[in-house]
């Protein structure tokens, strides 16, 4: 059984009076795809957030590689964040930066590594997501696809352990998102990075994911978790089969 | 790390991440000299390990052995990495390009300037037909957040102004023993110009810059092309209610800055031993009717101006965070830069008119 990368523990979520996410307990294992989904409104977005901490619980823990991000402090809490990169839905490259320049700020700031060890790291990065002949351009001279690729290779510009990825697959066409897979794939298999990922959309998720967990609105909690092959065919909850059957929900 | 400067052999540890290449990075980046790497001991290895070592092969020309099979097959993707950094998309950026574009800039922004009063100037007539085409709740609610809640800042703004100019202007007239006239001096001052011109300002500075504000992030937004989508017509939409919002309030917040102005430089000359009385009686023989006209007419001009260019500098914010930025900064100085040019014509037609 491989140790669990993330754990997280009877994970209570609210904003103000209005619970979110009640009593939440799951694991995502150290090398795998997690996929988070669920409908609109179930609390995927706030359990990223949770996550990355950027929403403390209001109860429960959420552990990342042991350490809880929401108790820990200075030295600990940057070494925690270090082990995590995040790729937002826009993107949220900086405008006023190029691409291999978004790359290098981490580094910038986390590293000593001088100027041409940066550049020569993230243009090494860019490659990796197919963009090293873009490194020089600016984020608005790209198309939307390649910003969600630099913002993967921004991502990892610290080499994280953990990558989230909130809906990658949003906006882009077919092809570009199935590249985005096939990136995520070999990411995962070459460099063993362990992938957290909020996604609706079905043939990314066949074609990344370990497991899932389904979150559902009603129960505040997770409806489903498994492979997503054992979802679609096995599960007899009416939202699962719905979801995995792109029916129109009667649940 | 180990480097034998005779043999040129250079020998990994058990780890190469950041913290160790930027400590090797200048020694060996430069040094010609490392012909082979021994990486036999070299068990991890982070991104900017990866960069070292891919340095050092690809661009040295060193020859790297005992590399554990792990790390090779980490650093298999950069094989076809070029060695040098792709070049940035053309930038022209000579002298002639920047005052083309510059001129560029400021003739397309007076085409913006005019081609939005035209355009305003229709929409303004057809809700001038047709009142009820105003969203009138947007209009009051505007002019409560640049009127009412502006009274503090313009009143304070004026009173002061007035205080300083009765105490600087006493001195000077005090030697002509016709100190006396200081309430001439402030209340023709603020009435005709200094009232109309700093309202103007502070709405500048708070409204015009809100407006730009609001209706550049609905730009970057993409809320303006949902509007143009939905066959609701911008103009109509946000900019009317917000330029009859600064038509309405600004010659309102005139009126009470001027008169809080005067109050201010009367306070001053009764500190001074005249009585209020005394005061009053050279005000009202000082000021006629065309003087208080002059500001509130003014005002009107100013306050259609300072929306107008808030609006116009929001309907023209282009894409990124920045670019609200960019809008907020340009509509203040616009407006500020526009009410100082249309101070001046006025100054000249009034002139003319002997007004």
């Amino acid at each position: 059984m491989v140790k669990p990368i993330i754990k997280v523990r009877d994970l209570t979520a609210a904003y103000g009076d209005s619970v979110i996410l009640e009593n939440v307990s799951f694991d995502v294992r150290r090398g795998e795809v997690f996929v988070i989904l669920g409908g609109s409104g179930c609390g995927k977005s706030t359990l990223m957030k949770g996550l990355i901490g950027l929403l403390p619980p209001t109860r429960g823990q959420i552990l990342i590689d042991g350490g809880d991000l929401a108790s820990a402090s200075g030295a600990e809490r940057a070494a925690l964040l270090k082990k995590f990169g995040v790729m937002y839905q826009s993107g949220a490259l900086f405008g006023s930066l190029t691409l291999e320049e978004n790359v290098m700020l981490a580094m910038e700031e986390f590293t000593r590594l001088p100027f041409d060890a940066r550049r020569l790291v993230a243009r090494m990065k860019l490659s990796l997501v197919g963009l090293e002949r873009f490194s020089g351009h600016f984020p608005s001279e790209v198309s939307g696809g390649m910003q969600k690729r630099a913002a993967i290779a921004r991502a990892m510009a610290l080499d994280p352990e953990i990558l989230f990825l909130d809906e990658p697959s949003a906006g882009l066409d077919p092809v570009t998102s199935a590249g985005l897979d096939a990136l995520i794939l070999s990411l995962n298999k070459n460099l063993g990075v362990t992938f957290v990922i909020v996604s609706h959309e079905l043939a990314s998720i066949y074609a990344v994911a370990d497991r899932v967990i389904m979150l559902d609105q009603t129960k505040k909690g997770i409806l489903a978790e498994g492979a997503p092959a054992d979802l679609r065919d096995r599960d007899a909850n009416p939202f699962v089969h719905a979801f995995f059957h792109r029916e129109a929900a009667t649940a | 790390m180990d480097f034998d400067q005779k043999t040129g052999c250079l020998k990994l540890g058990e780890k190469l991440d950041a913290a160790e290449v930027s400590k090797s990075w200048t020694l060996l980046a430069d040094e010609k000299s490392v012909r082979q790497v021994d990486a036999s001991a070299l068990k991890t290895c982070d991104g900017a390990g990866l960069a070292f070592l891919w340095s050092l092969h690809k661009e040295k020309g060193a020859v790297i052995e005992g590399l554990n099979p792990g790390i090779e097959a980490l650093l298999k993707p950069f094989d076809h990495l070029p060695d040098e950094a792709a070049d940035a998309p053309e930038r022209d950026d000579s002298l002639l390009v920047h005052i083309g574009r510059a001129a560029s800039q400021i003739f397309g922004d007076i085409r913006a300037q005019v081609a939005f009063i035209g355009e305003f100037t229709v929409t303004a007539l057809i809700c001038l037909a047709k009142p009820r085409l105003v969203r009138w709740g947007d209009m009051w609610m505007t002019a409560q957040r640049a009127g009412v809640d502006a009274l503090v800042v313009a009143g304070m703004v004026s009173f002061l102004t007035g205080m300083i100019m009765a105490f600087q202007s006493a001195v000077p007239l005090r030697q002509f023993g016709v100190d006396i006239f200081v309430v001439n001096l402030v209340a023709l001052a603020l009435l005709r110009e200094l009232g109309p011109i700093m309202t103007a300002v502070v709405l500048a500075g708070r409204s015009g810059s809100a407006f730009a504000a609001e209706i550049g992030t609905m730009k970057v937004n993409e809320e303006i092309d949902a509007l143009v989508t939905m066959g609701l017509d911008p103009m109509r939409f946000l900019v009317v209610p917000r330029v009859l919002a600064g038509l309405l309030v600004t010659p309102v917040l005139t009126i009470y800055a001027n008169a809080l102005g005067v109050a201010g430089g009367i306070l001053v000359m009764m500190t001074q031993g005249f009585p209020f009385m005394a005061l009053w009686n050279q005000l009202v023989g000082a000021v006629g009717v065309s003087d208080v006209m002059t500001g509130i007419i003014k005002s009107f001009v100013f306050g259609v101006l300072v929306a107008g260019v808030g609006c116009l500098r929001g309907l023209q914010t282009g894409t990124g965070a920045s670019a609200v930025g960019v809008s907020t900064t340009r509509a203040v100085v616009s407006g500020i830069f526009l009410i100082v040019v249309v101070d001046a014509v006025f100054a000249a037609i009034f002139y003319v008119l002997k007004w």
